[in-house]
């Protein structure tokens, strides 16, 4: 059906926008319905997520592309091999608001060598490990600083001492903090691995896939 | 060609008698053809050669088209009008990097689309051999699933594989990257039909609570719209999908891979939504209390600014892929599942209708109020809506369009009157000119007996425009019609409206004559200048019996309206330039 018509119109015709029906509703940024009056934007949080996956080569690139690209902010990742042969552990640590962590969750569950993935809940059993190179011109004091939160020195030489610190993220920061006295040379700290507490498992995951 | 395969008989005595196959390019060969590929469309190179000599020996019909990117967005409409996987192959290096365009269009899109591409020998990858590029690392960010063949008795399946996700669970591109020393190497292994990792799985029918929920909010609601995506096409429920609104007498809005869902020449049809979208179903969606959303995923030029999005809607969210749910827009009533199990799981526990009446009135009035009526130029050169209507009205309803991407596009979508799925063929999401012709090629290969028009700009056009080339050799009954404003006109658009009419790099004053070109490759040429040679070269032009473009010259200055400007608020389209 045509919609020609022989008269002049400049242009399309109608009432203009401000004479037009309007919503009185309002979304946030997240595309959420909220109280117009009251701009409320979700707070980000961080939590830790475990992902389950095959162990095929470029997993890895896999996951990492996707965080880049879907601008998730992530605070650390690490990848292990688990008790089964040819399956991997990935542990997350992201920080997001709500709506980005259950779009964190979705987006990995389809990558295909993805076989499971869960936010771990407030409290799971997580630790990460340190090594810190500092001047070796102190060995007793940085002994010291070494036990008091459990650590152990790996290697000491005459111009510096090399320990190592496991624990919590929160003790891991103490610990930097402390020995920046001694003149911290270099770092390399592993990032979280985490697993559920308790007779929770971690990940759901069917035997074939063990 | 007949006489040339006489070496089919040689192979059939030196191949294994158990599965006649020999190699990995065996291997992959049969894989298509057990997964019941008609057409490839590709062009051949070093690394591939192996494939294509395994080719040589089968049934299937290999297109060689002039550009890659042909290849894969021919692949990509043959995967639309189908519905099953278009398959594109080419060499390594140049012509893998040269299939990621179509690739990304089509998993923006959702289409079903396999591509195979040759790779060097795997004891020289990742030494930077010749003609090496990382295709696996390239298209990752653009496929559904994308694998490196590693073994010759193994790399049939990885096909068969490739097949199968493209197809199932919410359709996408994927991608074999076929090293020589693979398809090369010995097997006999038959790959067996396509079939899904085991890992991989796709939910079928929604959570029967939600869709409880979701029936009676649908009930209660005073102006209830239905969103109809692509992915009603894709998941075939456009019947379903319409015996609803019928039953329920509730308004539809299509997204534009959704066009062709619900008949437009319905009443119940608001047509075409978002930044080009009519008036009426920007209305209607602005207002609405209850938005039923099947098989789309909130693209921004659908939504406009998300905030005030159909912000007094209760959001039911039908969608086969959990992460299009509440990525964009919130969903109250998430349902996740097939849109055509769903669809049906939600008839069923409907338990009465909402009362529309009233609601239905107020968008008769906004049809009428926002009608896409133009005015008939008197001296001006014709317009591009009037030839759009013209080539509607002399085709028959089944007619395939593809188009490339601009102002055409959008006068194409806007004043075509859609009535079936799988009729609108073209790069919605990635926005990719140059999809036109190469489009137009997969759909009459996958439709022979179907009329094919190709909308295109000039622009759009003159990026493969050297494809005319294979629609003259393969004898593809198909038009273009180029809507030729002598300028990259949506951009000059823009530039008229946002950078104060500064025409940086948006006139074409050089393009050539298309007629002419056309004549060239061998195809007929015709030009349209005035209102009054339309019917007459619509007429010669259809009526050819081979590609025949169609150059349209049109007024530069021409817009594209209404327009909802990109972040902007639907409710507050502009008609004209004044209102934006
Ligand atoms: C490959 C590609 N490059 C650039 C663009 C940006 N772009 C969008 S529309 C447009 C103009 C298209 O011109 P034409 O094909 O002549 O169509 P018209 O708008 O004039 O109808 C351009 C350059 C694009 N969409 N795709």
């Amino acid at each position: 059906m045509s919609r020609r018509r022989n008269v002049q119109q400049e242009g399309l015709e109608g009432p203009p926008p401000e004479e037009r029906k309007r919503p009185i509703g309002r979304r946030n940024s997240q595309g959420i319905r909220i109280d117009p009056e009251v701009e409320a934007e979700p707070e980000p949080r961080r939590t830790t997520i475990s992902a389950y996956v095959e162990n095929e080569p470029g997993v890895l690139a896999r996951v990492s592309g996707l965080f880049h690209r879907r601008q998730f902010n992530i605070e650390s990742l690490t990848v292990g091999p688990t008790q089964n042969e040819g399956y991997s552990r990935i542990t997350l640590v992201v920080e997001e608001p709500d709506p980005g962590i259950d779009q964190i969750q979705k987006q990995l569950e389809k990558l295909i060598p993805v076989i499971h993935v869960r936010e771990l809940d407030r409290n799971p059993v997580a630790r990460e490990l340190i090594i810190l190179k500092v001047d070796g011109e102190e060995p007793d004091k940085v002994q010291a600083i070494t036990d008091m939160y459990d650590g152990e020195a790996l290697d000491a030489g005459p111009e510096t001492v090399t320990v190592q610190i496991t624990g919590s993220e929160e003790k891991i920061d103490d610990a930097i903090d402390a020995f920046k006295q001694f003149n911290i040379r270099e770092i390399a700290r592993t990032g979280q691995a985490a697993l559920a507490r308790g007779a929770e498992e971690t990940a759901r995951v069917e035997e074939r896939h063990t | 060609m007949s006489g040339e395969r006489t070496r089919k008989v040689q192979n059939a005595e030196t191949a294994s008698d158990a599965t006649g196959i020999e190699n990995g390019a065996d291997a992959v060969v049969r894989a298509l053809e057990n997964a019941g590929v008609k057409h490839l469309f590709g062009i051949q190179g070093g690394a591939i050669m192996p494939v294509y000599d395994a080719i040589y020996d089968s049934e299937m019909n290999h297109i060689t088209m002039a550009h890659e990117q042909g290849a894969v967005h021919a692949a990509d409409a043959y995967g639309i009008v189908t519905g099953e996987p278009g398959v594109c192959m080419a060499t390594s290096g140049p012509g893998a990097t040269n299939l990621v365009t179509g690739i990304a269009d089509a998993n923006m899109d959702s289409d079903p689309l396999v591509a195979l591409t040759g790779q060097v020998p795997t004891d020289v990858v990742g030494n930077d051999a010749f003609q090496e590029t990382d295709a696996v690392g390239i298209t990752s960010p653009v496929t559904k699933a994308n694998t490196f063949a590693d073994d010759p008795d193994s790399v049939g399946t990885d096909v068969g594989t490739a097949f199968a996700l493209a197809k199932h669970g919410r359709q996408g591109p994927t991608l074999v990257d076929l090293p020589k020393d693979v398809t090369k190497g010995e097997t006999e292994t038959d790959p067996g039909g396509p079939t899904l990792p085991e890992t991989y799985d796709s939910p079928e029918a929604a959570d029967p609570d939600a869709v409880s929920g979701a029936a009676a909010t649908i009930r209660k609601a005073e102006r209830p719209v239905i969103l109809a995506g692509g992915g009603v096409i894709k998941a075939e429920a456009s019947d379903e999908l319409r015996a609803f609104a019928m039953e329920h007498e509730i308004p539809v809005v299509t997204t534009m891979p959704g066009t062709g869902s619900f008949p437009e020449d319905h009443e119940l049809s608001m047509e075409i939504v978002g930044m080009h979208g009519t008036g009426y179903a920007n209305m209607a969606i602005t207002v609405t209390d209850c938005l039923l959303a099947v098989g789309t995923r909130f693209d921004d030029r659908l939504t406009g600014g998300v905030e005030t999005f159909a912000p007094d809607a209760e959001v039911i969210h039908i969608d086969i892929d959990p992460a299009e749910v509440s990525k964009n827009i919130e969903a109250d009533h998430p349902l996740i599942g097939d849109a055509k199990a769903v669809l049906d799981q939600l008839a069923d526990a409907m338990t009465g209708s909402p009362s529309t009446g009233a609601w239905l009135e107020q968008c008769e009035t906004w049809k009428e109020e926002y009608s896409m009526e133009y005015a008939a130029p008197e001296d001006e050169p014709v317009k591009p809506q009037y030839v759009v209507e013209r080539f509607d009205e002399a085709t028959p309803e089944d007619t395939i369009v593809t188009a490339g991407v601009g102002q055409h596009q959008m006068w194409a979508w806007q004043y075509w009157t859609w009535t079936q799925p799988r009729t609108w063929v073209t790069s919605h999401g990635l926005g990719a000119m140059g999809y036109g012709l190469p489009g137009a090629i997969g759909a009459k290969l996958a439709a022979p007996d179907r009329e094919v028009v190709c909308f295109d700009g000039d622009g759009s056009f003159l990026m493969t425009c050297q494809e005319l080339s294979v629609a003259v050799r393969e004898d593809l009954d198909i038009t273009v019609v180029v809507l030729n404003n002598e300028a990259i006109g949506m951009v000059r658009q823009w530039q008229d409206v946002f950078f104060g009419q500064r025409h940086m790099a948006s006139d074409y004053p050089w393009i050539p004559e298309f007629d002419t070109l056309a004549e060239a490759f061998g195809a007929r040429g015709f030009r349209i200048d005035t209102d009054e040679e339309v019917e007459g070269v619509i007429e010669e032009a259809l009526a050819y019996d081979g590609p025949s473009v169609v150059d349209v010259h049109i007024d530069p200055g021409e817009k594209v309206y209404p327009m909802v400007p990109g972040g902007g608020d639907n409710g507050l389209f502009a008609l004209t330039e004044e209102q934006l």
